[in-house]
């Protein structure tokens, strides 16, 4: 298979950046969108030109490094799939890809495709966490939890923290992936103790880091690699507005 | 040099114990005077980095990533070992240190691995506080499956993703102690060398790599969590970025690096499909639970799966392992598949595949019951090969996935480097020549919960905290170094790509120091690696600078540590001249081509000591005693 990309270059922060068009032919239809990369970065090397700059580890749909925009869209816009995950036998020979890095506020560029996503780290720091030591914790089977509670606090706590909810929100909002981690939290018994000032800290936090509001566009969750639902955006507004009360 | 195990006198089940409060510990008050420096932020060190903040020590934490969320132990899928015995079915404590030291085929030190099935319990407890969602049975308790060859139901998981929700568990223990400012945490940051003053491990130099930055962090003592060395197959189930460059770094400046060819090929991974790929899926092992692998039994056999009757098909597994059948340790079933295909019966486009079949098990139970069991499994497998699973049979392959070799440490988890501790799969101690299938996060999350906060405290209380300044000479002189061998890397300026040599280093491992192993291989690969390296330091092009983000000087980095560490990786294979676990010398087997143990020459640990640039490093030896177990002949049959 043969592709013309449009891929985002950009030298650094301080960098203007722009598309700039390469071709990537003699492309497997088995190899996924980064090995495709990959293969255009050896090329470029070979001819002296540095290569595109973007990140990834695991390759496999789970650490969340990869983080690319395909033709607009997150990831690439196959259900429940990372970049990483995205086979070239979903496009057509000859079609022409642009690829951009995911952009937000919260998420400067760092290079080419590169971006810092330390701000959801941040969100993490303020309250993504039972506040438990090492040690002295009770037999793991003296806190019964039913079976559908569990099932549903790992649906939550599927996400990989990609930042994609990010990327596709026209608010560039990060209600998506703070929800996640506060409905997995407010539905399990550990959780329990520091429901409310979970939640005010994490949505304060979320605010300075300059994410923006949701408005009920729910692009995130038809881009999430995870499949999770806004269902979860719902949850966390309740505990929101139960902690405010409390 | 002498290697001094260190391990406690006294009875098995109170070593532990008695060491505990043998070793010296530091007053509440005075924690804070100490800082650890831990770099990596896998299970084991974003475990450690929290569980010692939390104790009041200052931490500073490192990892290469963007967030210390993606280290690759999220990778692991299947689940976590524990002798809880909640299942009721005779396993207790005992139980899990025998098979993990049988499983190791008697390579490990005992007591090490016998303290790893002790704190195993602890480690539930812990990871259900912190809200891990596992997996559970209608009446609200733990869920337990048998995994990878256990005879009893002790693995706890969640769904296929356990490694990751442990992960996140212990990421949100360490970013509760950042927030708390107890941990200063740098990411994107690469560790490029060890800072010894007076002998101990007293700092490190680092890249930012988002700036390209070389800066200085002293600690009274350096902690590695940094991982395994299994892309020195280039192909592997590791993280791209998964590097043996801090390990290796520390044996240059003089830790012994142990037992380096004891490496583990994972028999269920998706067979490769073209050159350009470096990486591979790994599928967990738990399918092995309810798929049956089999390949043709005629050689050449094209015909789809379906139209092979059952009796021209060689479960292969079965035949050869009747007790253990589909179940067999990684190491028999990976040999076996091998086998088969070099024998010209392996399927799919390349002919190195087998098949992993369920339509007896979806006959059995239902293709709902497989669905929720292995759902997110078969999607990838879809996702990643457009076959249906259930529909076709899958087709797996054996790939590199996991080292059981590492930085020799004593029982206190300390390198001979005082100072410089060595946690999770970068160390050596537990897993012998094989590692069971879910004991990986055990080992992780036990040395940095449980262990390391342990022993670490005897050291600080042993020399006492010295507040080292960055500005000593020792300092100077490393950062030096950093700096003049990335200077050397980039004014290389050949012709061939840093990935070009990383295939090449990767296919000479794999043919020849890969699942089977002989000397004619190992001594030509030796010989190989060597002169790659030659012309990888004469002709490798490095673009760019080092002061911005330069994702191809940070992989130039690595490969280079790469070239040089595979021949000592070579040398250990040579060295041991018998067959254990997943080291496979195919001059030592019995005539039903099994591994030949040779317990009266080899039951030690390899242990090797750098001596130079191009030469042969130095043998140390640390005989293995067997006080509780007797080394038996590991039958799977």
């Amino acid at each position: 298979m043969n592709f013309t990309l449009h891929v985002w270059r950009q030298k650094n922060a301080r960098d203007k950046g722009r598309l700039e068009t390469y071709q990537a032919n003699d492309i497997s239809e088995d190899m996924s969108i980064l090995e495709m990369l990959d293969v255009v970065n050896e090329n470029l090397v070979e001819n002296g030109v540095e290569p595109i700059h973007f990140d990834h580890d695991c390759r496999e749909g789970i650490c969340g490094a990869c983080s690319l925009v395909i033709n607009g869209i997150p990831h690439g816009g196959k259900k429940g799939c990372t970049t990483c995950e995205l086979r070239m036998r979903n496009f057509k020979d000859g079609d022409t890809i642009t690829i951009e890095p995911f952009r937000a506020k919260a998420f400067p560029v760092i290079r080419d495709l590169t971006v810092d996503r330390s701000s959801m780290d941040r969100v993490m720091q303020a309250g993504g966490f039972v506040s438990v030591n090492t040690g002295g914790t009770p037999d793991a089977n003296a806190l019964p939890i039913h079976k559908d509670t569990a099932d549903k606090a790992m649906d939550s706590a599927a996400c990989i923290g990609c930042g994609a909810c990010v990327a596709a929100c026209p608010n560039a909002s990060a209600m998506l992936f703070v929800a996640a981690k506060v409905s997995h939290l407010a539905v399990l018994p550990q959780g329990e103790v520091e429901r409310e000032q979970r939640v005010r800290k994490m949505v304060a936090q979320m605010d300075i880091e300059g994410f923006g509001n949701c408005t009920n566009i729910y692009e995130c969750q038809a881009v999430c690699p995870k499949e999770i639902s806004v269902k979860n955006i719902a949850k966390m507004n309740r505990e929101f507005m139960r902690a405010l009360a409390k | 040099m002498k290697l001094e195990s260190k391990v406690p006198s006294g009875p098995l089940a109170e070593k532990w114990d008695k060491h505990r409060f043998d070793s010296k510990l530091v007053n509440p008050a005075n924690k804070r005077k100490y800082t650890a420096i831990v770099v990596g932020t896998g299970l084991a060190g974003a475990s450690a980095a929290a569980s010692l903040a939390e104790l009041g020590y200052n931490v500073k934490a490192f990892c290469f990533q963007d967030s210390a969320r993606r280290a690759h132990s999220i990778g692991a899928q299947g689940g976590i070992n524990a002798a809880k015995n909640y299942q009721n079915d005779g396993d207790s404590i005992w139980r899990l240190f025998y098979d993990t030291i049988k499983g190791g085929d008697f390579r490990s030190r005992e007591a090490n691995t016998y303290r790893l099935a002790q704190v195993s319990n602890n480690i539930i407890d812990q990871c259900v506080a912190q809200g891990i969602p596992f997996a559970r049975e209608y009446g609200g308790l733990l869920a337990n499956r048998s995994f990878g060859g256990a005879q009893v139901s002790r693995t706890f998981y969640a769904r296929g993703q356990t490694g990751q929700q442990l992960l996140l568990g212990a990421y949100s223990a360490l970013q509760r102690q950042i927030g708390l400012g107890k941990v200063q945490m740098f990411p994107r940051t690469e560790m490029l060398d060890l800072v010894l003053i007076d002998g101990h491990a007293k700092g490190i130099i680092v890249r930012d790599l988002a700036t390209g930055k070389i800066s200085r962090h002293a600690a009274d003592a350096v902690v590695l969590g940094t991982g395994g060395y299994g892309r020195v197959f280039n192909l592997s189930t590791m993280g791209l970025g998964c590097n043996v460059t801090a390990a290796y770094r520390a044996y240059k400046r003089g830790a012994v690096f142990a037992n380096p060819c004891f490496t583990q090929i994972h028999p269920t991974c998706i067979p490769h499909t073209g050159d350009y790929q470096s990486k591979l899926t790994l599928m967990s092992e738990s399918l092995r639970n309810d798929g049956r692998i089999w390949v043709p039994k005629n050689k050449g056999d094209n015909r789809a799966p379906g139209d092979i009757p059952e009796d021209e098909r060689d479960y292969y597994l079965e035949r050869k392992y009747p007790s253990f059948g589909n179940l067999a340790p990684r190491d028999i079933s990976s040999r076996s598949a091998k086998e088969a295909c070099d024998d010209g019966r392996g399927v799919g486009p390349t002919k190195y595949g087998v098949y992993l079949d369920f339509s007896e098990a979806i006959g059995r139970l239902g293709e709902q019951a497989i669905r929720e069991k292995y759902g997110n499994l078969f999607e990838m497998y879809k996702l990643i090969t457009d076959e249906n699973p259930y529909q076709v049979p899958m087709r797996i392959y054996p790939a590199s996935h996991y080292t059981m070799g590492g930085l020799w440490v004593d029982y206190n988890l300390m390198s001979n480097i005082p100072g410089l501790h060595v946690i999770g799969e970068a160390n050596f101690s537990d897993h012998g020549a094989n590692r069971l299938g879910a004991s990986a996060l055990m080992q992780g999350l036990a040395d940095g919960y449980f262990i390391l906060p342990y022993t670490i405290a005897d050291y600080f209380a042993q020399v006492g905290a010295q507040n080292v300044s960055t500005d000593r000479p020792e300092f100077d002189e490393v950062e030096q170094a950093v700096r003049n061998r990335i200077d050397k890397l980039l004014a290389v300026n050949g012709k061939r790509t840093v990935e070009s040599f990383h295939k090449e280093l990767g296919l000479i491992m794999w043919e020849k120091a890969g699942l089977a192993r002989n000397k004619k291989g190992l001594t030509e690969a030796v010989e190989q690696i060597a002169s790659l390296r030659e012309e990888f330091w004469q002709d490798v092009r490095v673009l760019g600078d080092n002061d911005e983000m330069n994702q191809v000087l940070e992989r130039a980095g690595r490969v280079a540590d790469f070239l040089e560490f595979a021949e000592m990786f070579c040398y250990d294979a040579l060295n041991r001249e018998e067959s254990c676990g997943a080291h496979f010398r195919e001059e030592h087997q019995t005539e039903e081509g099994e591994a030949l143990r040779n317990d009266k020459k080899f039951a030690y640990v390899a242990a090797w000591e750098y001596k130079g640039d191009g030469v042969k490093p130095e043998l140390h030896k640390e005989e293995l005693k067997f006080e509780n177990v007797e080394l038996t002949t590991r039958s799977y049959k």
